[in-house]
């Protein structure tokens, strides 16, 4: 069976949970900025958990199946409906050959997810199915989806749990979002570029999401960061925050000219001279892909042991998902 | 000199070998994560060699981060100043249109964004670096080999070092604000480093010229790349010579007929003789494109 496009919506790309092993060479992880609710949709219709979806931005596109399949919708507040009535949102539900799938507009969050019974079946590319458009690869033709274009969907290769409509994620696993948020930080890198005065506004500010925020990175204003003085080392250029071009962990945040941090996400440039002073917790990644411009955010520092800790929560909470959904 | 080691949030080790850029810090990089490639221990995701650092990716549920740590720190005792350690590489020829008609529409596009309204990025370049003309900078840069530092940034973008000493090194400022544009495969220049892009998009790097070299190729229709959709590797060296519009275009053809290749051949690299005699080495390393 396929999915006509319609209406491509914003920026509708082809996700999954993305590739390793191609950092090195300027090749991003990609994959769902939500992971979580990447998880939750592919459980919903009865897909292996990180199978390919849609990852629709701000505005949902419009989608026509040709054959009969169980649909879910995750992540963001967009009401889906078919044939311009509503379905619910976390919940897997059956379309028909010929219904159309929309949205209506977005009350909260900022990237929903789109999973299919079998899967959007793209090639696979360096081990993945996920688009990333900076490098034209993977996903559809390495690009967000356009209007006319026709994708594919698998026979699936989900565990083999039945496919079913009206499958529900229970209340207290499903994500929701505020204007508020807290993201979880490890600092380093070169935080010792900071002033203890440039660090605490860091940690003390709450910024304020800015519109450049895409799938490489997240722009935040709210202040500028006091630097130490300083001999620029050669070859990093003269702004106290150039440094020798350096790799960028996903989840770092870096500080060009000490003002407004960005968060590099999961399509990152790997590398660059920016100074970076701290990184996002993996977990907390998926808070930052479901932040809308103007989310009022605190960067909150917790160390290694914590961010352990948080990982196992996370893993926890992984796992009552796949009970609920078995 | 001992290297600072720093996470990278919960999967992330980052290390920074040097705080300035030299080819031993790069040479250390180098031999350490070649080393950690060879021992690869259960749950390392990525290894990413860089200028004077490098980072790896780990996964926290399957490999200890203080005993990786331990790990990586023992690596960087066993490797020392690398000066012993011989390299295997590929020497490189990347022929350059330099003052070509799309980097020049480029940036007389974003001039307002430039430290020199009133001149183009060579003839800036060319006067805070002391050349008396810009033919002069021209056969600078491209009279001695570069060696590849670090791959990265976009999808196959070589950042390279001038293979020379110090007081002989070009450095140039990046744009004052970034350009939203760059032509594909740009012969560019931030810092010390020269740079070709290998997508078109934004970037804050002097232009100097481009390539008709495709140096990355999703489609991996070329014959460079039949193995991979990345030409570089860290650890490449480049000579880049400077050709004129009719070869430009003639190279053009060829990519377009899908024959063209970018000259190369095997050589190995070791770091002390070439610190010891860069002169005399890079004309050594050189003949075996002749």
């Amino acid at each position: 069976m396929t999915i006509e496009v319609r209406k491509p919506g914003l920026s509708t790309t082809v996700q999954d949970a993305g590739r390793t092993g191609y950092y090195d060479l300027g090749i991003p992880p990609s994959g769902a900025l939500d992971q979580y609710s990447l998880r939750a949709a592919n459980l919903l219709v009865g897909n292996a958990e990180g199978d390919a979806v849609l990852e629709c931005v701000y505005m949902g596109p419009e989608l026509v199946f040709t054959a009969a399949a169980v649909v879910a919708v995750t992540g963001a507040a967009m009401v889906p409906k078919v044939n311009g009535e509503e379905r619910p949102q976390w919940e897997s539900f059956a379309v028909d050959a010929g219904d159309v799938l929309s949205f209506a507009y977005l009350t909260g969050g900022a990237r929903a997810y789109v999973a299919v019974s079998g899967g959007v079946d793209v090639p696979v590319v360096l081990g993945s199915r996920s688009t990333y458009g900076l490098g034209a690869l993977g996903g559809f033709s390495g690009r967000p989806l356009a209007a006319g274009d026709v994708l594919p969907v698998g026979s699936g290769s989900g565990p083999g749990s039945e496919v079913v409509a009206g499958r529900s994620v229970p209340a207290d696993l499903r994500t929701t979002y505020s204007k508020d948020v807290e993201v979880r930080v490890m600092m380093g890198l070169y935080d010792h570029r900071l002033t203890a005065g440039g660090r605490a506004t860091f940690l003390d500010t709450t910024w304020k999401l800015t519109p450049v925020a895409d799938r490489i990175g997240f722009r935040y204003s709210g202040a500028e960061l006091e630097t130490v003085d300083r001999e620029p080392p050669f070859g990093a250029g003269q702004d106290p925050s150039n440094i020798v071009d350096a790799p960028y962990p996903i989840g770092s945040i870096q500080v060009p000219g000490s003002v407004e941090p960005i968060v590099l996400h999961r399509d990152a440039v790997s590398g660059g001279g920016y100074m970076m002073v701290a990184t996002v917790l993996s977990g907390d990644l998926d808070v930052v892909a479901q932040s809308a411009p103007g989310t009022r955010t605190r960067f909150v520092e917790v160390d290694l042991d914590g961010a352990l800790a948080l990982r196992a929560e996370r893993r926890a909470r992984d796992g009552r998902l796949r009970e609920a959904l078995a | 000199m001992s290297a600072r080691y720093s996470w990278g949030g919960d999967e992330f080790v980052f290390v920074e070998l040097a705080e300035e850029m030299s080819l031993q810090a790069n040479f250390r990089a180098m031999a350490i994560t070649n080393a950690l490639r060879e021992q690869r221990p259960d749950g390392l995701v990525d290894i990413c060699p860089a200028n004077a650092s490098y980072q790896v990716r780990y996964d926290p549920d399957v490999l200890d981060p203080h005993a990786l740590m331990a790990q990586l720190q023992e690596l960087e005792e066993q490797v020392g100043d690398a000066s012993d350690v011989a390299l295997p590489t590929r020497v490189l020829e990347i022929p350059v249109l330099y003052r070509d008609p799309w980097t020049t529409e480029t940036l007389m596009r974003f001039r307002d964004r430039h430290q020199d309204p009133d001149g183009t990025d060579i003839s800036y370049a060319a006067r805070i670096n002391g050349y008396a003309s810009e033919d002069e900078f021209i056969a600078a840069h491209s009279g001695s080999p570069w060696f590849t530092s670090m791959v990265g940034f976009v999808a196959g973008l070589p950042f390279k070092y001038q293979m020379v000493p110090r007081d002989r090194q070009i450095v140039v400022p990046k744009y004052l604000r970034p350009r939203t544009d760059t032509p594909k495969q740009t012969v560019g220049y931030g810092g010390c480093f020269s740079c070709i892009y290998s997508v078109r998009g934004a970037g804050g790097y002097q232009m100097f010229g481009i390539t008709a070299a495709p140096i990355y190729d999703p489609t991996q229709s070329l014959p460079d790349f039949t193995d991979f959709m990345v030409f570089f590797r860290p650890g490449d060296i480049v000579k880049f010579r400077p050709i004129d519009r009719d070869e430009y275009d003639a190279q053009l053809a060829e990519v377009e007929a899908g024959t063209f290749r970018i000259r190369q051949a095997p050589v190995e690299f070791a770091l002390a003789p070439f610190l010891d005699d860069p002169d005399g080495y890079n004309a050594r390393l050189l003949e075996v494109l002749a």
